[in-house]
């Protein structure tokens, strides 16, 4: 592993410099700073307890950062992804993210005073060709985390029987949602810190 | 219908904004309060969530959830320096507006509203919404976090010369960054894994 590079992952997406002043700015709350590492180790560094391969958690990874645009964290997470599994997941998992772009966040509200602020967009539905090549397994992780990504206000009780049924576990699913959840974060703070630092 | 009953009335959902306080009930199991090992109890990191549905169905994954927890804790109450802690709960409920996720925007609108004795304010930010104008500090702080809620990320250096032009120096522009970013993690556990009851 190069010394050079910093071990802490938000740097490496932010381009943080040690020394720099962004650095300087992220030392002021370690704590934050530790526990944010913390978080991408123990969803995509330590030894899986809940059933999700690690395969599996950078394809979710990968396709998170995909929908978001964000090139520099897709590429992170292709990388382990490409190293976990080869080339073959990773190139599924981009053309799937391709036509599963969208702009969020939209979706519906119960009905009432907030339903005129309700906005359309996609729902994805992966085709049967590509759900075969990529398993039921993945297939409705992915259909999940678009929800999560761009709409996550239409999700509802009824979406869990989709990844049951394809073996998802409650403690499964825990992960996946904590791995779209922990993405959305790490992204945004990124991006914001690159923004920052310019 | 045979489960009817089961199903809980479509009613009880608020299909609003509010201050009030709200339930939240989990659409999966939660690990059972009795049954929580030792490491799942570490994960909550205060006991006293073991008497909460959410954090007990994130238990089924402890260590994401600790170190998670401990990431919000530090970037919402570490205020020596930085954004004062009514701009982060600001933050919070601008991005939960933002992404529509009715019981978050209740819980940290009060925390605002408390800690800058604005509720007032705070209360056109749910009923008119994030393009409300309320004044220059807390128009630049909604504003930021909503381009920071935007999939893909819409904030950009207009938003940093904004947010300079209002006061905030570089840590607590950090500090505002982590904030809106927590809360899109959080936000999207919170719509996905169960909703809120009035």
């Amino acid at each position: 592993m190069s010394t050079q590079q910093s071990t802490d992952v938000l740097d490496r997406l932010a381009g943080i410099a040690a020394g720099s002043s962004l650095d300087a700015l992220r030392h002021e709350r370690p704590e934050t700073r530790r526990n944010v590492q913390a978080s991408y180790e123990a969803l995509f560094d330590a030894k899986d307890e809940t059933g999700v391969s690690p395969a599996e958690r950078f394809a979710v990874a990968s396709f998170v950062a995909l929908l978001h645009g964000d090139g520099t964290s897709a590429q992170h997470y292709l990388q382990h992804l490409e190293q976990a599994e080869g080339d073959r997941l990773s190139t599924l998992v981009r053309e799937q993210a391709k036509r599963a772009a969208a702009r969020g966040p939209y979706g519906t509200y119960p009905p009432g005073p907030l339903s005129r602020e309700d906005t359309d967009g996609p729902v994805l539905a992966i085709g049967i060709a590509d759900r075969a090549k990529l398993g039921e397994r993945l297939t409705t992780a992915l259909e999940h985390a678009h929800r999560l990504v761009f709409h996550p206000r239409d999700a509802k009780a009824p979406d869990f029987a989709a990844l049951q049924a394809a073996g998802w576990s409650t403690a499964a699913i825990v992960t996946l949602s904590q791995i779209v959840a922990f993405l959305s974060f790490q992204i945004r703070a990124a991006h914001g810190l690159r923004v920052l630092g310019a | 219908m045979s489960n009817a009953t089961l199903e809980r009335p479509e009613t009880a959902a608020p299909n609003a904004f509010t201050q009030a306080e709200l339930g939240w009930n989990a659409w999966l199991d939660p690990v059972p309060e009795s049954a929580l090992t030792e490491r799942q109890k570490e994960g909550l990191v205060d006991i006293v969530r073991a008497k909460s549905a959410y954090f007990r169905l994130l238990a089924h994954d402890p260590d994401i959830l600790r170190f998670r927890t401990l990431a919000d804790k530090d970037i919402f109450y570490n205020t020596r320096a930085g954004l004062p802690r009514a701009e982060r709960e600001l933050a919070a409920a601008a991005v939960s507006r933002s992404n529509g996720c009715i019981y978050c925007a209740s819980v940290h609108a009060r925390f605002a509203s408390t800690y800058s004795k604005r509720s007032d304010d705070v209360q056109r930010l749910l009923d008119e919404g994030v393009n409300v104008d309320l004044d220059p500090l807390w128009n630049a702080v909604v504003e930021a976090s909503v381009a920071l809620t935007a999939t893909p990320v819409a904030f950009g250096p207009e938003h940093v010369r904004q947010l300079r032009a209002v006061g905030l120096d570089d840590l607590a522009i950090a500090d505002l960054i982590h904030s809106a970013a927590f809360f899109n993690w959080a936000n999207r556990l919170m719509l996905s894994l169960g909703e809120p009851e009035a």
